[in-house]
């Protein structure tokens, strides 16, 4: 089982203590000791965490404690924030994303796709739509394309709802089925990764039943990093999940663990709904 | 206005003027202002458009992107004249261009680079920055994404703002002044070194200096009317080209 990684504890050596089972299950994200400064902000205290290759990680906790932060330090979306600072390790298969010569900032972006809190589809067709990740990655054979956006869509389960109307506006579908193109989007170049920032908060009950379907689908081949504020959401559809406090990681351990019987009073007082 | 629609004519749109200004059409005035705003959008376009996206996309807040939007406000605050007397000064002495068609665009041109500027920084800046993260998330890079994804969502109002700018170089009398207009020359230009006239100083000549300013009274309103319509189609286009522009990228 997985603990809460204290500073003199190496990663390494909670890794050994856990059952055989798992043991050849690798890590696929692992930050050590990392800090996040928006400016003078202190956002993230001395992160530390690890993953699994094909788990899904569910991130809770209340309204501004870092969990949107925290996941998008994982494909470096904080770059484009001016004057942010980040200290510690961020390793994803291993590598370090942050001080790696060798992985460029567009592979990684590749690698690890992300989907937004708020649907955003690009103002062009459908089909562009998922095509333009491939595109901007150099690729133009049209029959792969287009084999590649059918693929996406249908992994996306959206495939029979818009298989007619590929050259129509992606704005002329409902929020559900944006999203839905945004996850088919981000599928589409392959990456191995997955985050998720609120990806159904937007959506209706049905939009959000078909997400979580697919989250539970795509498992198998991904590793998905979920943020929500529905505790019901992140217990269906998570393996580990995170708790984050004012920045820092409280707890991070089984989602049964932390749903039934967590360590620290501050999970608890959240779980339970006495604070957030 | 109404005193202009009697004096338009097939004859007055396409005629040389006559007899002193007081009789006759305007076509060569209508050719050099149309001549005169294609070459300032030649000179300013390229240069404001690329300075524009520089300016959103690509210089971070700091001293160096202050100074620059400082230096464009003013830019964009000094009189026309003060552009004039610059592009006599430079462009028909230091040069030697002469009062010339080239020598009148670039002034025109220069007027209009701080808004075009302006126009192309303010249009890339209202596009949200969701499109962008969508894009950069999917491992564009930023040139892509500006190109692919920002410049596309932001040029129906681009293309507006430069057509409206367009309209205000058209009317603009100061700087062609003592760079480009000729007070009479009944033909067409033959290159660009040539002089040209043009509408905004034709109608201030045969309203304040013509050889008969009352018989040419006339004249006068029906310049103005021309001109008033030639920044209306401005406006019109303007308007025309934003919607189906925003309808071509597919925006609700
Ligand atoms: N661009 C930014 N500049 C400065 N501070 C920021 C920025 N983005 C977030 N913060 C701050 O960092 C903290 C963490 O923000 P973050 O968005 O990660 O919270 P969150 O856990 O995702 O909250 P929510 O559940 O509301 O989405 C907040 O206090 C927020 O005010
Ligand atoms: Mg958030």
């Amino acid at each position: 089982m997985e603990k809460q990684f204290k500073d003199k504890e190496s990663i390494e050596d909670v890794m050994q203590m856990q059952e055989p089972s798992k043991q050849n299950r690798t890590v696929k994200i692992e930050s050590r000791n990392m800090e996040l400064y928006y400016g003078e902000f202190h956002a993230l205290k001395g992160i530390n965490i690890a993953i699994k290759t094909n788990s899904v990680a569910a991130l809770i906790g209340p309204s501004g404690c870092g969990k949107s932060t925290f996941l998008r330090s994982l494909n470096r979306m904080n770059d484009l924030i001016d004057g942010v600072k980040i200290s510690g390790q961020v390793l994803i298969d291993g590598k370090d994303i942050y001080n790696s010569k060798a992985l460029r900032i567009e592979e990684l972006r590749k690698k690890v796709g992300m989907v937004f809190q708020k649907p955003n589809p690009f103002p062009k067709s459908i089909f562009e739509n998922v095509a333009y990740g491939l595109r901007v990655n150099g690729i133009s054979h049209k029959s792969f394309i287009e084999e590649r956006v059918e693929r996406s869509l249908k992994q996306a389960a959206l495939w029979d709802e818009v298989k007619d109307k590929l050259k129509k506006s992606a704005f002329e579908l409902s929020g559900g089925q944006q999203q839905r193109l945004c996850i088919a989007r981000a599928l589409a170049i392959e990456p191995s990764v997955l985050l998720m920032d609120e990806p159904a908060s937007a959506l209706d009950p049905i939009s959000t039943a078909k997400i979580e379907e697919l989250i539970y689908e795509l498992k198998s081949d991904y590793t998905i990093v979920i943020v929500t504020h529905n505790m019901q959401q992140a217990g269906r559809v998570s393996d580990m999940t995170a708790f984050f406090y004012l920045g820092e990681l409280v707890e991070y351990d089984s989602t049964k663990k932390i749903f039934t019987n967590p360590e620290d009073l501050r999970t608890q007082n959240y779980i339970t709904g006495r604070f957030g | 206005m109404l005193k202009g629609i009697g004096v338009i004519s097939w004859e007055f749109l396409t005629e040389m003027p006559k007899d002193g200004m007081t009789s006759g059409g305007i076509f060569p005035a209508i050719v050099g202002t149309l001549l005169l705003v294609l070459g300032s959008m030649l000179v300013a376009f390229p240069i404001g458009i690329m300075s524009g996206i520089c300016m959103s996309e690509y210089v971070k807040d700091g001293f160096i992107k202050r100074f620059v939007t400082v230096m464009t406000n003013n830019l964009a605050g000094i009189p026309s004249i003060v552009f004039g007397l610059f592009g006599m000064e430079f462009f028909v002495n230091e040069l030697k261009w002469g009062d010339s068609i080239i020598a009148g665009s670039f002034t025109l041109g220069l007027l209009a680079i701080p808004i075009v500027i302006r126009i192309t920084e303010e249009s890339l800046k209202s596009v949200s920055k969701t499109f962008r993260e969508a894009s950069m998330a999917l491992g564009a890079t930023k040139l892509q994404t500006t190109y692919k994804v920002v410049l596309p969502i932001a040029m129906p109002n681009i293309v507006t703002g430069l057509i409206l700018s367009l309209s205000r170089v058209s009317g603009e009398t100061a700087p062609i002044l003592f760079t480009v207009a000729a007070y009479f020359l009944p033909k067409l230009p033959n290159s660009i070194f040539d002089q040209v006239m043009a509408l905004p100083y034709h109608l201030y000549v045969i309203s304040t200096s013509g050889t008969n300013i009352e018989a040419s009274r006339h004249m006068a309103y029906g310049t103005a009317l021309v001109l008033i319509i030639i920044v209306l189609m401005f406006n019109l286009l303007a308007n025309w080209l934003r919607k189906y522009l925003s309808r071509k990228v597919k925006m609700n």
